[in-house]
């Protein structure tokens, strides 16, 4: 460089990549790769009013039953890790994504798909786990499946649970129905899940250890619709955590949403790891913690409505709907100037939950 | 976290914020050298709190993007071998070679695992012995001791089957390089915090003296990168050129002298080509010939492999600081994060990036705010 001046203005930038052609783990982030194999592979071969919601759960109704119908599956590594296990997360999930859209959750089916050589041990831990949570949550196990793959096509156990619940005639919780001025809320403190199973993975030990969030979220719904029935739409903020869904939220509304980062509880030693791991919390997944954009004039008895339940016991009003042109999230700092908080490109943490 | 807190405080920035504004007479160009405290300013808004007379410039200081072309495309090679486990630092698996990035090497069977240290890629080696093991050491000064370390103790362990592919850079050479470009602009520097803190401030001196320029080590808070502009400005005000140190919670003047050694024994300086800048005189860290058996370069014959970066985006003038990102026609409509058309677009630390998170809107066009990649 310092022999020929000019020659700096030739060197530049490398060529573009060509498009993907291949399935990268990016794609299961639940961020921008993941919307995009959704609109351009699964929303055109399935197009349907139902799935172009886009919510966490199917409403579908079935002689003037309003049922709520959602599927996961779990391919988390670890199998245990602290404050649950792929068994307790399944139940959890399931039922979190059929609470999201207001159902009481009912039925669970799950699915085995087990990489031969697993202990038995193994398998027997995750299925009394499963029980447990199924039983903790009031849900049954009704109907499943298993299969078995050769060594090495699988990692252990994955698992597959589908739902169902009912919904409420009058309720209509969906994505696109953030209005300005509506309030975000946020059931407590962010990035637990994420961290625990980080640190788990990696064996890095902190001083007091991050045990998973994971939790059933259906009974603090309920008490916050109780409360209020001026509720939008609910995420639990899971893959790509609350930075995700919320740029979800903007996204299906055509609004803006504008966050205050000193109202977004984060326990210090989430802060401390992800400050150390050079994460950001607001990308880090969550399993017991959920978004609600509610009316400005219900905020206040949702957010006491939250507050009374053992899982809403850290709830905040975060932030504030807006008029924007571009469905953009925005964060407020410390220091009075705001930033955008996108949606990540690809993954932050690979297999999560 | 309280030891963070202070030096994200809202009173003391604003205090600090005064100061400058007091301070500040004329016009200066200020350039940050690291990538991670170009994040913090873009992050915080930091610029948009400066007075209008204090430009901030963004330096060449992101590991990940000043990576040659060469170096990814040796990786990418490496890692496609069935016998190669190829280790890295997450954020490489992003960069983009000449036609693939380690992403799409992994999905399509290659072995590319991550780690957050070279020591845990040592690991990996002992577990494997049957297979080979490269980890991509690359970076400023920062990460040199750690790699050396690795380097040094596969040595002494005689872990014959760990080898390093390795792109060190080295910071004062490049501010060198940037200030006898007749385009340079910069008045005063913020020296990285986390590269003295290895080898300390004393290199820096000859700098200051031989261009006049005041050069001020600092950290990667926002108190820290106001208090290190605070010191530049009111050098600067009086026509000093001095070396300070801001960041004396972790640097101290002579450095980390067991690193330095480590590095030394392990690596010697060597000319080292920047991406988006060129081959810069004596500006980076290759293995010395006593732990040839541990350089991939030389035991996987990888000299062949060169590459040419073609001509498309700005970031050569962005990593000097001549241009911002949202000069370049593409930021944000054809280069993004998601599809980079260039390094600074990839690493969180680069410049283009940063400014695409934390910024794309306030650059003005809506359009440019709500372009999603898919479009592009």
């Amino acid at each position: 460089m310092a022999k020929k001046t000019n020659s700096l203005e030739q060197l530049t930038c490398p060529a573009p990549l060509p498009v993907k052609d291949t399935i990268v783990l990016g794609h299961g982030s639940g961020g921008r790769l993941s919307a995009e194999l959704m609109r351009s592979i699964f929303l055109p071969a399935f197009e349907n009013p139902v799935l172009a919601r886009l919510d966490d759960q199917a409403i579908v109704r079935v002689d003037g039953t309003r049922l709520a119908f959602t599927t996961d599956s779990f391919v988390v590594k670890p199998l245990f890790f602290p404050g649950g296990d792929i068994g307790s997360l399944a139940v959890h999930g399931t039922v979190n994504d059929l609470a999201m859209g207001g159902a009481t959750p009912l039925f669970l089916s799950t699915a085995f798909i087990i990489e031969e050589g697993l202990p038995m041990e193994t398998l027997r831990r995750v299925v009394a786990s499963l029980r447990t949570a199924a039983r903790n949550a009031g849900v049954e196990i009704v109907t499943g499946d298993t299969k078995v793959v050769e060594k090495g096509c699988g990692d252990q156990l994955f698992l597959n649970t589908t739902g169902i619940g009912l919904v409420a005639d009058d309720l209509e919780l969906s994505a696109n129905r953030a209005r300005p001025g509506d309030r975000v809320l946020l059931s407590g403190s962010i990035g637990e899940h994420g961290i625990a199973i980080l640190a788990q993975r990696e064996g890095l030990e902190f001083e007091c250890p991050v045990e998973s969030d994971s939790a059933p979220l259906h009974t603090l719904v309920a008490g916050m619709l109780k409360a209020s029935r001026e509720i939008r739409c609910m995420r639990d903020p899971t893959r790509g955590g609350v930075a995700s869904a919320l740029n979800e939220i903007a996204e299906q509304s055509h609004v803006g949403i504008q966050l205050e980062e000193s109202a977004i509880p984060i326990r210090e030693e989430v802060r401390g790891a992800c400050e150390m791991l050079g994460l950001d919390p607001l990308y880090v997944a969550n399993e017991g913690k959920l978004i609600a954009i509610v009316a400005p004039g219900a905020a206040d008895s949702v957010l006491e409505a939250m507050r009374c339940h053992s899982l809403g016991r850290n709830a905040q009003i975060v932030g504030t709907v807006r008029e924007s042109p571009s469905p953009l999230v925005t964060m407020r700092g410390a220091l009075g100037t705001s930033r955008m908080v996108d949606m990540l490109p690809g993954d932050q943490l690979p297999r999560i939950c | 976290m309280k030891y963070l807190d202070e030096y994200r405080d809202a009173h003391i920035a604003r205090a600090l914020l005064t100061e400058i504004t007091q301070q500040a007479r004329q016009p200066w160009v200020l350039m940050e050298i690291c990538g991670g405290q170009t994040h913090t300013i873009m992050r915080y808004g930091l610029d948009e709190l400066l007075p209008p007379n204090i430009e901030l410039v963004h330096g060449p200081g992101c590991p990940v993007c000043v990576t040659p072309l060469e170096t990814i495309d040796k990786a990418l090679e490496l890692a496609s071998r069935p016998e190669v486990i190829l280790v890295s630092y997450g954020d490489m698996l992003r960069v983009p070679g000449s036609h693939a990035d380690l992403f799409q090497v992994k999905a399509a069977g290659g072995d590319v695992r991550v780690v957050y240290s070279p020591t845990d890629a040592l690991k990996i080696a002992r577990q494997n012995p049957e297979r080979k093991v490269v980890f991509l050491a690359i970076g400023f000064e920062t990460t040199a001791p750690a790699n050396a370390i690795a380097v040094w103790q596969a040595k002494h362990e005689r872990i014959e089957n760990f080898s390093v592919l390795v792109s060190h850079v080295l910071v004062p050479p490049a501010i060198r390089a940037l200030m006898t470009s007749p385009d340079c602009r910069v008045n005063g520097f913020i020296a990285p915090g986390h590269v003295c803190t290895v080898m300390g401030c004393g290199e820096y001196e000859a700098l200051a003296r031989d261009f006049r320029v005041p050069i001020v080590v600092g950290g990667f808070e926002p108190v820290d990168l106001l208090e290190a502009i605070l010191l530049l400005v009111r050098q600067l005000e009086k026509g000093e050129s001095r070396v300070e140190n801001q960041y004396v919670r972790s640097v101290n003047y002579r450095g980390n002298l067991p690193a330095q050694r480590v590095v030394e024994e392990v690596f010697e300086i060597a000319d080292q080509k920047w991406r988006g800048i060129g081959i810069i005189p004596r500006s980076g860290l290759r293995v010395r010939e006593e732990y040839g058996d541990y350089d991939a370069s030389r035991i996987f014959h990888l000299a062949s492999i060169t590459a040419e970066e073609p001509a498309e985006c700005i970031s050569a003038r962005v990593l000097q600081g001549l241009k911002k990102p949202t000069d370049c026609p593409a930021f944000g409509m054809r280069c993004t994060p998601h599809n980079p058309l260039g390094a600074p677009m990839v690493s969180s630390e680069g410049a283009c990036a940063a400014y695409y998170n934390y910024r794309r809107n306030l650059c003005g066009s809506a359009t440019l705010a709500r372009q999603s990649p898919e479009a592009s």
